[in-house]
Order: structure tokens, then C-alpha cells, then sequence
């Protein structure tokens, strides 16, 4: 399925089917990470009965260094 | 002890987290500094290359209070975002708001940052508004409920010291609630002239991670800070026009 990652069109395997297999993909499962999906930021708590399908907009931030 | 919100704190110390030379560093600084608050900013992930340290696996984070800020948002909307965002990770739900009206002077856009501090506040975050030396608008967001008020000693990054004292003495004596003086700080005395005048804390971050020695650096502000506390309790002496001997001036062994 094609999705929209950080603004970037990416092809994903069709085995991936929530937000959390799609962390895994990325392997990003070990790290801060939060996810806003469709513009609807999800808590962590709810990445794992989250579907992502195709055509969606995914938007996966992190804390950097800033004062 | 420093309150915010509901939020107790010993050291009086904000440290921001960018521009260290390196993480190694940048952990050394933040031990040293003694600081129990670390600010930081939200950015995308670069997923291409997702084994890239972060910043925070070097640091104990569960030792310190994390206070992201909403750097890079220039609307109250887009401000918001970020806090949620932010909160959203579980990790945090302080809040600086930093909505940025000018990319040159970096100055805060004032009726921005109060919107976007007006809606976290209903959200439930402890808010910090990181707002100009405007005494008015400090009383306003502190009006609004905002947990602290930190006004800047003069742009962000530019290390000039505190532009305003008569502004920032106003601001500290109308609040009721914690001012932390935030942005501009260059050297130790700076920080210790914004504690001496009362100020409950300093967020500061440039100062510390472009110096020389930024480890050094981070302990000197950690001792200005603190001396600039208790010089503001011990009280400083009226100044005089002119001089007054502290040696007595009776019983001189010459005639």
C-alpha cells in the first residue's frame, strides 16, 4: 500500500497493518516517537489497535535538541 | 524550591538542549548544570535513517522534568499542535509556548502567544509562555492562568544580557506566579543579575552549549544562579552617592 510519511510517498508491504507494525517497519518501535495519523495524534496506548490503510497521511515526530 | 504549576524544583536552572557540540558534552553540561528541567524542540523524523542517535538515549530522562517547546510555530494553532504533539509521547505535559512573529529578531508573537497559552490552558497543560519584556502581556497571560511567565533578557541566542531591567523588574514585582527569565542570557552575571532581581529561575541554552568550554560553563551558570538567589534574599545595600568607610574612623594610632 502507498502512504504519505512525513510528506514523502513510500510503499509499504501490505503485511503491515497498524500503526505499530508500521514503527516496527520503520524500526522505530525503540524510540520516542509519536504519530499523528490523518492529522489525529495518537497516544501511544492506541498504536497497537490503530489500522493504517491505504492513502493514509502519516506524520511521525520526535524531540531534537532546542532551548 | 521552585514551583510551577504543580511541579516542585530545587534548581533554579532551565537548560535548553540544542547546539552542543556533541551528545557526550552535551550530557557532562547537563550533569553539572544541576538542572532538573531540560527544554527541547518536536521535529520530524528523518525515517530513511531511523538508527540515528537521539539526543535523549544519552540522557537519563527519567531524571529530569521535560519541558518541550513549540519552536517553529509562528500561529497559535500551529503552537497547540506541537504541545499536543509533544504530550501525546507521554513523556511531558509542561508546555513553553513559543510562537515566533519575526524570523530576525526571533521576537514572540504577543497575541499568538496568548491564544495558543488561552487553549493549552483549557487543554490541561502546565504553560509556560515565553513572551517579550511587555509588562502588560505578562500580567495578561498570567491573568489567563498561566503557570509561569518567561520574558526574555533580549533575543534569543544573541547572548546580549538583560536589554530592559526596568521592564523585567515591573514584570517580577505585579507576579504572583514564577518569572523565569528566557533567551538572551550571555554570561554568568547576566544570570546572576536576573536572580538578584528577584527572578524564580533562568532558561537558558546557547550560552552554555556555544561556549569554549561548555561544561565549564554549565557549572558557572549553576553557581551564578545560585548566588543571584541569595543575593536577592540577603538583600542588597542602598546605593549611595557617595563613600561611606567601613573601617572606624575613631582610635587611629597616629597623631
Amino acid at each position: 500500500m502507498n502512504l504519505t510519511v512525513n510528506g514523502e510517498q513510500v510503499v509499504i508491504p501490505n503485511t503491515v497493518k497498524t500503526v505499530a507494525e508500521l514503527l516496527q517497519h520503520f524500526e522505530l518501535n525503540q524510540k520516542v516517537v509519536i504519530v499523528e495519523r490523518n492529522a489525529e495524534i495518537l497516544e501511544k496506548a492506541k498504536h497497537t489497535d490503530t489500522q493504517v490503510s491505504h492513502g493514509d497521511k502519516i506524520e511521525l515526530v520526535h524531540f531534537v535538541g532546542g532551548g | 524550591m521552585l514551583k510551577i504549576g504543580e511541579y516542585e524544583f530545587t534548581s533554579r536552572l532551565l537548560l535548553g538542549t540544542g547546539k552542543y557540540p556533541n551528545f557526550i558534552i552535551q550530557k557532562e553540561a547537563v550533569d553539572v548544570s544541576g538542572t532538573e528541567i531540560l527544554t527541547f524542540s518536536v521535529r520530524r523524523m528523518n525515517i530513511f535513517e531511523a538508527s540515528q542517535p537521539n539526543f535523549l538515549e544519552n540522557l537519563d530522562v527519567a531524571k529530569y522534568t521535560l519541558l518541550p517547546n513549540t519552536a517553529g510555530a509562528k500561529t497559535a494553532e500551529e503552537a497547540v499542535r506541537i504541545a499536543k504533539l509533544a504530550k501525546a509521547s507521554g513523556l511531558c505535559d509542561m508546555i513553553k509556548v513559543e510562537v515566533i512573529g519575526c524570523q530576525k529578531t526571533l521576537l514572540p508573537d504577543p497575541v499568538e502567544t496568548l491564544k495558543a497559552s488561552e487553549e493549552l490552558l483549557k487543554e490541561g497543560f502546565t504553560v509556560l509562555p515565553y513572551t517579550s519584556d511587555d509588562v502588560l502581556l505578562a500580567r495578561r497571560l498570567e491573568e489567563l492562568g498561566c503557570h509561569a511567565i518567561m520574558p526574555g533578557a533580549s533575543p534569543i541566542g544573541s547572548g546580549q544580557g538583560i536589554i530592559n531591567p526596568l521592564n523585567l523588574s515591573f514584570i517580577i514585582e505585579q507576579a504572583s506566579v514564577p518569572v523565569i527569565v528566557d533567551a538572551g542570557i550571555g554570561t554568568p552575571s547576566d544570570a546572576a543579575v536576573a536572580m538578584e532581581m528577584g527572578a524564580a529561575g533562568v532558561l537558558l541554552n546557547t550560552a552554555v552549549s556555544g561556549a569554549k568550554d561548555p561544561v565549564k560553563m554549565a557549572e558557572a551558570m549553576k553557581l551564578a544562579v545560585e548566588a543571584g538567589k541569595l543575593g536577592f534574599e540577603a538583600g542588597r545595600i542602598p546605593k549611595k552617592r557617595y563613600a561611606t568607610a567601613s573601617s572606624p574612623l575613631e582610635g587611629m594610632s597616629i597623631s
